[in-house]
């Protein structure tokens, strides 16, 4: 069914972008992007066409905060169970890491999806903190499982995000002067396409949503390079097996009726108004935030602040390779990571790391 | 951790149903936020499906792209 990988269309492609003798800079903001264009060396294909593609702040693990991370910590070191997903035990803060306190003693648990995190409430009787990180395609999810009343021992700590608020803070940061966007294939799924029109508008920026195959990012590069040397300025929908205008609505109603959006800071970024998801007071019961706000409170007030050298802020605005951060593959890597980019198999610096590219 | 995949419903139950990912890997899916047939694809994210794909669509696109590609 799903024949997306051809040689022969992907070099049709390819060759259709060297005629148009571009030079373009386009971002996107999905770690799952950013996999297809280093696995299979696209990045490296369309470079001599003139085109360069950085991953923004698309990777729920490095976006999330390092205050969020020590909130989890501290609730895992006074004996709650945290279940969270595999990437985010990793990630290393001031006063350790989720793993790190595993090999201490404490609780934490590493599950495929919220649903195991519940599972795991209801076997053990335990007090289970479900460490909810993740943008729309994930938030669903936490929503539906909320209003299914889970067992009064679970909570969730929400660190949900929405993605275009954060397109809207790359636009208005206006460090890089980003000529097009890739938007990401499967939060765009839940969304819609609709979610971008009124960006393209605002900003008058050409946008292309795209699917995760190689031949899908190439078409939806080649769609977008088109849009831009005509000077045309809209969304187009390369993923249209998957993405419709309005996404997929069930989804929608089910966030809407669990969160309610709230300004948040994302790593490397300031406040991001309207962006972050908190559970509205209805789902009051299952808020870690709440059940432990007396054991929260001791963070109130405290800064944190991610190594000095890392340059995980640089990246996930756009405005870095991986091998031009000076930590990279020495004193950073997968083994030992210095910041969530090289821990989150969505993050640029491990995907780099990853296929052998080591600086 | 955004990371969705795509199988076929081979089996469901209520809300709860079965996916093949063509590996031989079959998985529980909560099929509750998609409407969804036995036989159809599922893009699956998290234990969750989060959209039924179409074939239709699919066939198309790869139509279409030949034909733009082919205007150069």
């Amino acid at each position: 069914m799903f024949r997306f990988r051809d040689r022969e269309t992907a070099g049709r492609i390819v060759e259709g972008l060297r005629r148009m003798s571009l030079n373009l800079f386009l971002m996107h903001v999905c770690g799952t992007h950013q996999d297809t264009l280093v696995r299979h060396g696209l990045d490296r294909l369309l470079e001599p066409c003139g085109i360069k593609i950085r991953q923004g702040p698309g990777c729920p693990v490095c976006v999330t905060t390092e205050r969020e991370i020590e909130e989890a910590l501290l609730l895992a070191r006074r004996g709650k169970t945290v279940a969270t997903f595999g990437d985010m035990v990793g990630v290393p803060t001031e006063s350790g890491s989720l793993a790190g306190l595993r090999g201490e003693g404490a609780d934490v648990r590493v599950v495929y999806g919220i649903r195991d995190a519940v599972a795991l409430a209801e076997r053990t009787g335990k007090e289970v903190v479900f460490l909810a990180i993740g943008f729309e395609t994930t938030a669903p999810s936490t929503a539906v499982t909320l209003l299914r009343k889970p067992p009064p021992n679970f909570s969730v700590l929400c660190c949900h995000r929405y993605i275009p608020p954060a397109i809207r803070a790359l636009l208005e940061l206006g460090e890089t002067r980003i000529q097009g966007l890739i938007e990401p294939g499967h939060v765009s799924t839940v969304i819609g396409t609709r979610a971008y029109e009124e960006i393209a508008r605002e900003y008058r920026i050409p946008q292309v949503v795209a699917g995760f195959e190689p031949l899908d990012l190439l078409m939806g590069v080649y769609l977008l390079a088109r849009m831009i040397s005509r000077g045309e300025v809209g969304v187009v929908n390369e993923y249209t097996r998957s993405v419709r205008p309005e996404g997929n609505v069930k989804a929608l109603r089910v966030m809407e009726e669990v969160f309610e959006p709230v300004d948040v800071p994302w790593r490397g970024f300031p406040v991001i108004p309207r962006s972050g998801m908190a559970l509205r007071r209805e789902f009051e019961e299952y808020d870690a935030r709440k059940r432990y706000e007396d054991e929260l409170r001791e963070l109130e007030g405290k800064e944190f602040r991610p190594h000095p050298s890392c340059r995980c802020d640089r990246v996930l605005r756009g405005l870095l390779d991986p091998p031009e951060c000076p930590l990279f593959g020495k004193v950073c890597t997968p083994r030992s990571p210095v910041g969530p980019c090289m821990v989150s198999s969505e993050g640029s610096c491990a995907i780099e790391y990853k296929y052998g590219r080591r600086a | 951790m955004c990371l969705a995949v795509p199988g076929r419903v081979v089996e469901k139950k209520g809300e709860l149903g079965k996916v093949d990912f063509g590996d031989g890997t079959l998985r529980e899916v909560d099929l509750s936020l998609v409407e969804v047939e036995v036989g159809q694809y599922v893009i699956v994210h998290a234990g969750f499906a989060i959209q039924v794909l179409d074939e239709e669509e699919a066939r198309e696109s790869l139509r279409l792209w030949r034909e733009i590609l082919s205007q150069g």
